[in-house]
């Protein structure tokens, strides 16, 4: 068990940095971790030190300033002692008790030597992200079929693009950097299927056009890609992955305005690895399991709810980032920043910023967020999506359960949501506890209603090592 | 380079490089085999969430190829069904 700080803060992404980053400045004693090597999380992912300037390339150039700002502020309050910045650790549950949190993680410094820790303080801030939300159709699970965030991070975390023609497909902004970075680095990428109509935007025009920045941005790839001529189709998608031990070709089709096939606009793509994505879908394990109220996020999911600065409904419990809603990560910087001034006045520490900086800091992350509720709004689940899949599509990729299982349990009204589905079919029980077929089980099963994760207590599984380790006992599951 | 052992075989990673982007860069797009319906399976979501990619690192099964980073001596053996004990 380590020294009781002020405030842990799980994910060192670009909004739990900017906390930590704020907390400390304003006095906190913090302790930061996060499951990967080094902070950043997704969006500053460093590349690997030998890799060649191409995968350099692919890192954005946006916010780069910040970074390398935050980078500097945590290394300074590491040195005076009041930052532990503990990276490779999985924070896998969390407990409230009367003196505060306590969160349990396992160290992996070590791997695959595992060890489990035991953190407390009386505030918590969860800034554990999001992940590519997955709808699955024929073939999806053939090896080459990655997710596009799945190809961005061995692209820009490994410096390994993934395969030599690609063809990306889903639906929102996230699919044009994956493209131009995996053209910048050599691959072919035959097309980027993107759902929604051109005209999406159109339709939202206030929030999107008061954004000039996020405009030059998109714009910015868009010249990538025409320099690579990289074809965007829109209204379109991938209906099918084709190949025997690798996939070797794909099907898109224009889609109708539900976004069910149009019959006869098929077409096959030849392409050695796809990258699908359908917007991303908040990582709430530790708020659910502290019984941290949702809310909807206007994007198909449920996400942490919270108050102007970041406030929980739990006392003592924040959140920033994607976990609180989708939106990028200038409004995840934003919203870290408010969350670890909620907590300065909630504890009572001297150091707060002044209120013109704060009331400019709202004001930033107002128009942040109405802008990813436009985004958002521009590129939806088509409702249409199911009707791709094939009764021998599997949907849980763990326990093998087919699309044809999941929707006899539906329609005979023995299943009326994903936690039902689960047990009467076992989607979801697998090694990824649902991560990835929850979303699709919840829009096979109660479509139109936003999705809400199933309580996972262990976040991470764990060897029984680490369970028996020097820790405090962790919780028993009742 | 710096070089691991994957089955018996040396697998070359630049350092700081997960397993499966080591496995990626060399070729290799699965690695184990599922449980029921033996259909093969690699790197897929890439940060830790799908569980796809699990491999035996130095005789610890279930262990996740997107999230351990390659160092020079480990022994990795892939194949394992779910990687399972
Ligand atoms: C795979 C992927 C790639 C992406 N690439 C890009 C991109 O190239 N460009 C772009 O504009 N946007 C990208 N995004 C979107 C991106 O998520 C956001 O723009 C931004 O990074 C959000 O910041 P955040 O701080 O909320 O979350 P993240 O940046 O996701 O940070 C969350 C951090 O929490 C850590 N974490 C999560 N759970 C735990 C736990 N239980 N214990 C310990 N640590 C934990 C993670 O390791 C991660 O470092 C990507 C998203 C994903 C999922
Ligand atoms: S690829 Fe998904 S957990 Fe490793």
């Amino acid at each position: 068990m380590s020294e009781p700080g002020d405030l842990v803060v799980v994910g060192a992404g670009p909004a739990g940095m900017a906390a930590a980053a704020t907390a400390l400045h304003g006095g906190l004693r913090v302790t930061l971790l996060d499951a990967g090597p080094e902070p950043g999380g997704q969006f500053w992912r460093r590349p690997v030190r030998a890799a060649d300037p191409a995968a350099r390339a692919a890192h954005p150039r946006r916010g780069r300033r910040t970074y390398r700002a935050l980078c500097a502020a945590l290394s300074a309050h590491r040195r005076t002692g009041r930052l532990t910045l503990l990276t490779d650790h999985h924070a896998w549950t969390a407990t409230r008790g009367e003196d505060g949190f306590t969160v349990h993680a396992v160290d992996r410094s070590r791997a695959p030597e595992e060890t489990d820790v035991a953190l407390r303080a009386p505030a918590l801030l969860v800034a554990t992200g999001a992940y590519d939300r997955q709808l699955p159709f024929p073939g999806w699970d053939l090896p080459g079929v990655l997710t596009a965030g799945g190809l961005q991070a061995l692209l820009k975390g490994g410096g390994v693009p993934a395969g030599a023609r690609v063809v990306l497909g889903g639906t929102g902004p996230f699919l044009l950097p994956v493209a131009a970075a995996l053209a910048t680095r050599g691959a072919e990428v035959a097309a980027v299927c993107e759902a929604s109509g051109p005209s999406a935007w159109l339709r939202r025009p206030g929030p999107l056009l008061r954004r000039p920045a996020r405009w030059a941005e998109a714009a910015g790839y868009a010249a990538v890609l025409a320099r690579h001529r990289v074809p965007v189709r829109t209204r379109t998608a991938i209906t099918a992955a084709e190949g025997t031990g690798r996939v070797a070709a794909v099907r898109t089709a224009l889609l109708d305005a539900d976004g069910s096939p149009l019959p006869g606009s098929e077409r096959r793509i030849a392409a050695d690895t796809v990258g699908v994505g359908w917007g991303f879908v908040p990582q709430l394990d530790l708020l659910v399991t502290l019984g941290c109220p949702l809310a909807d996020a206007g994007d198909g999911s449920m996400a942490a709810a919270v108050d102007g600065g970041q406030r929980t409904g739990v006392p003592g419990l924040y959140a920033a980032g994607e976990a609180c809603g989708v939106g990028g990560a200038a409004l995840a910087v934003g919203e870290g920043r408010l969350a670890a001034v909620s907590v300065l006045a909630d504890l009572g520490a001297p150091g707060r910023p002044n209120p013109r900086r704060l009331a400019a800091e709202r004001a930033a992350v107002a128009g942040h967020r109405a802008f990813a509720r436009a985004v958002a709004g521009a590129h939806p689940v088509p409702p249409g999506w199911s009707s791709w899949l094939t009764d021998d599509t599997p949907v849980c990729r763990c326990e093998e359960v087919t699309a044809g299982a999941v929707r006899s349990v539906c329609a005979d009204g023995s299943a009326a949501d994903h936690r039902q589905v689960k047990q009467l079919t076992r989607a979801g029980m697998g090694w990824c506890q649902g991560r990835m077929c929850g979303p699709a089980v919840h829009g096979l099963a109660a479509p139109g209603q936003p999705y809400a994760p199933a309580e996972r207590l262990i976040a991470t599984p764990l060897t029984l090592g680490a369970l028996a380790g020097p820790g405090e006992p962790p919780p028993v599951p009742s | 380079m710096t070089e691991c052992t994957v089955d018996g075989e040396p697998l070359p990673f630049v350092p700081g490089q997960t397993l499966a982007a080591a496995l990626v860069a060399s070729g290799r797009i699965a690695w184990r085999t599922t449980r029921i319906g033996r259909r093969p399976r690699g790197v897929f979501c890439g940060i830790g969430v799908c569980f796809d990619c699990l491999v035996t690192v130095d005789g610890r099964s279930g262990q996740r190829a997107c999230l351990v980073r390659a160092r020079a001596g480990m022994t990795v053996t892939t194949g394992r069904e779910d990687g399972d004990e």
